[in-house]
């Protein structure tokens, strides 16, 4: 990623762009005007810079707590160069592309004249953090409102020094030129030059409308790809700053057990090593990484430990049997009404670990009273917050850098090895990198919650539901909403996502939190009364789908498919399952083919259409819509976190199986156009529907209905012996 | 032991005075500061660490540096000729085959050293080689077609 050192504060600097700039409504004495417009010419030189500050909320209304405000700088500087100053961070999504197609688009400057500086809290403004699927459906207009300002402010400045009315003047690849007399140009970099030119907009500034869009909707080749496949693309672990130390903590042998003796001793008789003791943090650290691994296993450590409340095997019935009164999310008619033909079932799903390929990693540098964290997160801000409170420092003295983050899917939002690092940063005096090893990656996750869902639904002669009474434990009700026609409706959630201190370890957001389970229950329900009422599954739920967008991505996943018709069990093995997600729809349909002896599920073929809105980057959505497939793979056919109380039985890819290249089966996705609809989030709802479309054509092959994932060789065997 | 240790890395040759059981991983990253092989698991069952060594994919966490000694290493910063990119690393950026990046250089390494011994695989055959290498992405399918191509368009050079 090209990074542009500014050196200014970004605090000051917003503070003097709300005031120099002549939209904002903030109230400003003369003084401070004055101070301000000073100030801002020292920091930033000249050029033209647009500060958009918008609030998102009123599309948005999910419940998901969003934040009031999302921000963005962009610049035009007087060499005409475009940079985008974006808090969000690049963890394989593909923002680092698509955010700087959507500047591109609106400014009329081509792709590659857009640098990108994204995740580094000095240069940076304010950002909640990269999760939920809202960088290109929230922030996104954010940054095609503040490009299309910009290009409003060169327009005129044009206009005037062409002499000519806006109206005749076109702009591409960054040079205004006048029409009909393409001599008369002038490029944006002179109109830039000399000036001092600031603006505060909201999202309504005239965007551009999608016919005439160049750069969006085009499928567009990543812009870090050169520095990916040549090594040169720089993560946290690969920072390196002088006298730099490699630190391994002290961990416990479970969550919640306490020490109760510490013999560092030999450790410290090991030379080279630096062994720190404060509190509960017990880190011994070296120049390298190996030694401070070896210089670890020298520390002797007694632990008490708590006894175990659950294991792997018994979680769901714990949450059953402590899961309170509930909380009512959705209710409507009455489900008590309905007695014929209802149909009972229990669905489980178990703890999924995150496993990015890069562990959490950082680097805490403490020079001139200022410290400065390279860290692999999705929250930049928030760990800037957590490290200064953590050192009782202010956060205007602490810097934190995002590089490249080597995966995420919502396991890197706390950042604690930031803190860790600069913690010991603080203590030695020296440059200290925190770098997990995987064992401890698999214990510090923010685990995907197991869940269970108990549904009582029923359905009338004619194929048409009639009830849905839903309940659902620690999975939360995110993608839960009954999407098909029911008169009779009831969602309650019990414990909700988070726990309040039901997990015995941390639990958080795994891409698209809860959805999978709440649709591998559903769907995998509307499979059951399909088959009970003998109607062919696709046909069951276009009967019940008045919903356009539904009913629009079922049958483009089917007709890609190819779908044959017939009431499950039909032995074709295919199935086809849906879900609505971060604004999108989705639907999979998948063939598989059981092996009867050993109960391994092949998945041989997955069809996807995905209705998110306008596409920004086709090329893109489909890589995210793959990925989506293929990790779901995972937490349906063999992911599942081993344990018993706070100790992780898992601690490597040996025994907590990732897919790999032999399971991935053959994957198709199409786009469905929804041109009306802004762009929606695609980097999840691929994902939701892969436990029901894989457990419905499970039975499709076989007549055998899987209630729990993932579903395993020896699970599958054994529903079908019963 | 601390010790000389000589090898030839990415086409020139290094002498290391160092402990030899030290992981070629670790001092690839550190005293030779080439940090485009990753670390990922720490016991060979994820790849992001792949190497080659005499033109055969090894797992560098796995490597002490005593079975480096007189080969001839290969890692990502070695594989561009005369400032052009190999045409797997073209291929990958062609099809897609990356998105967070991580796994890549492991990926590449390991496609790298495989079309050295057979130039033309068939596609189940890539699939087995490279069923060791995790990618979490899910890049999978776009790797393998990546991995075909540079196949046929000389990705054995």
């Amino acid at each position: 990623m090209r990074k542009r050192n500014l050196d200014v504060d970004v605090d000051d600097l917003h503070r003097a762009m709300l005031f120099a700039a002549p939209e904002a409504t903030i109230p400003a004495t003369r003084e401070g005007r004055g101070f301000s417009r000073r100030l801002f010419c020292k920091l930033l030189g000249g050029g033209i810079v647009v500060l958009i500050t918008t609030k998102p909320a009123k599309l948005f209304a999910q419940r998901r707590g969003y934040p009031e405000d999302l921000n963005a700088y962009l610049r035009i500087d007087e060499n005409g160069a475009v940079t985008l100053f974006s808090g969000k961070i690049e963890m394989g999504q593909g923002i680092h592309t698509s955010l700087a197609q959507m500047a591109a688009e609106e400014l009329g400057v081509s792709l590659d004249a857009v640098t990108m500086v994204m995740g580094d809290t000095d240069q940076c403004p304010w950002d909640q953090g990269t999760w939920g699927s809202q960088s290109t459906r929230m922030f996104g207009p954010a940054v095609r409102a503040a490009a299309a300002e910009a290009r409003t402010v060169l327009m005129n400045l044009a206009a005037k020094k062409l002499e000519v009315g806006r109206d005749k003047l076109v702009v591409e690849n960054g040079v205004v030129s006048v029409v009909g007399d393409g001599a008369r140009k002038v490029t944006y970099g002179e109109l830039a030059k000399g000036k001092q030119i600031t603006r505060l907009v909201d999202e309504k500034a005239a965007l551009k409308s999608l016919k005439e869009f160049k750069v969006i909707g085009r499928p567009t080749k990543r812009m870090d790809g050169h520095d990916k496949v040549t090594g040169r693309a720089k993560y946290a672990g690969d920072v390196r700053r002088p006298g730099m130390l490699y630190a391994r903590i002290l961990r416990p042998p479970a969550h919640g057990a306490t020490r109760k003796s510490l013999d560092t001793s030999k450790a410290k008789g090991m030379s080279g090593v630096t062994v720190v003791e404060k509190d509960d943090l017990v880190a011994v650290l070296h120049a390298d990484p190996q030694a401070a691994g070896q210089a670890l296993a020298l520390i002797k450590a007694e632990w008490d430990q708590p006894a175990a409340a659950f294991d792997t095997e018994s979680v769901g019935d714990y949450f059953l049997k402590n899961g309170g009164d509930g909380e009512v999310r959705a209710s409507h008619g009455d489900v008590t009404s309905v007695t014929a033909n209802v149909v009972h079932s229990t669905f489980r799903t178990g703890y999924l670990a995150h496993a990015p390929m890069e562990p959490h990693t950082a680097i805490a540098e403490f020079k001139d009273g200022k410290m400065t964290v390279w860290a692999g997160t999705q929250s930049p801000f928030g760990a800037r917050s957590r490290i200064a409170q953590t050192l009782s420092m202010d956060e205007k003295n602490v810097r934190v850098i995002t590089p490249f983050v080597g995966g995420g899917f919502g396991g890197k939002s706390a950042a604690n090895q930031a803190v860790e690092a600069a913690q010991l940063a603080q203590i030695t005096g020296k440059p200290v990198m925190v770098n997990w090893t995987r064992g401890e990656e698999f214990f510090f996750d923010t685990f995907g919650p197991a869940a269970v869902v108990k549904i009582a639904s029923a359905a009338d002669d004619h194929g048409k539901i009639t009830s849905w009474d839903y309940h659902v434990y620690a999975a939360g009700d995110r993608s839960a909403e009954m999407f098909y026609d029911v008169p009779n409706v009831s969602l309650k959630t019990y414990i909700g996502r988070g726990g309040p201190r039901v997990h015995p370890f941390a639990t958080g957001p795994w891409r698209a939190p809860g959805a999978g389970t709440n649709v591998f229950a559903r769907e995998s329900q509307i499979d059951i009364m399909a088959a009970e009422a003998k109607i062919d599954p696709l046909e069951f739920r276009l009967r019940n789908a008045s919903n356009v967008r539904l009913r629009r991505v079922l049958k483009a996943a089917a007709d890609a498919f190819g779908w044959k018709a017939g009431a499950g069990p039909s032995g074709q093995g295919r199935a086809i399952a849906a879900c609505e997600d971060a604004g999108a729809y989705c639907a999979l349909a998948a063939e598989v083919a059981v092996d009867r002896a050993t109960g391994a599920i092949t998945v041989k073929r997955v069809v996807a259409a995905q209705d998110m809105g306008i596409v920004i980057n086709p090329d893109g959505a489909k890589m995210q819509m793959e990925g989506c497939i293929t990790m779901g793979l995972g937490y349906v056919l063999s992911e599942e976190l081993n344990f018993k109380g706070g100790a992780i039985a898992d601690n490597n890819f040996d025994t907590y199986e990732l897919p790999r290249f032999a399971a991935v089966p053959r994957i198709e996705t199409l786009l469905v156009s929804n041109d009306d609809l802004s762009p929606q989030g695609g980097g999840e709802p691929a994902i939701v529907p892969m436990g029901a479309v894989i457990a419905n054509a499970v039975f499709d092959a076989t007549g055998v209905r899987m209630f729990r994932l993932p579903m395993t060789p020896a699970r599958v065997k054994a529903a079908m012996k019963t | 032991m601390k010790r000389s240790v000589r090898f030839r890395l990415n086409g020139k040759p290094v002498a290391l005075d160092t402990d030899d059981d030290r992981h070629l991983l670790w001092v690839l990253r550190t005293d030779l500061d080439l940090t485009g092989t990753k670390y990922g698991c720490g016991e060979g069952v994820c790849g992001a660490c792949t190497v080659a060594v005499d033109g055969v994919a090894v797992r560098s966490c796995q490597t002490p540096l005593a079975a480096v000694e007189g080969k001839n290493v290969v890692t990502i910063e070695g594989i561009e000729h005369d400032g052009h990119l190999h045409p797997l690393q073209q291929a990958f950026i062609d099809h897609g085959g990356f998105q967070c990046g991580y796994c890549t250089s492991g990926m590449l390494m390991n496609a790298w050293a495989f079309l050295q011994k057979q130039p033309h695989p068939s596609r189940d055959a890539i699939v087995q080689e490279m069923d060791g290498n995790l990618c979490r992405c899910g890049a999978h399918q776009r790797i393998i077609a990546a991995i075909q191509e540079a196949s046929v368009k000389g990705g054995a050079r």
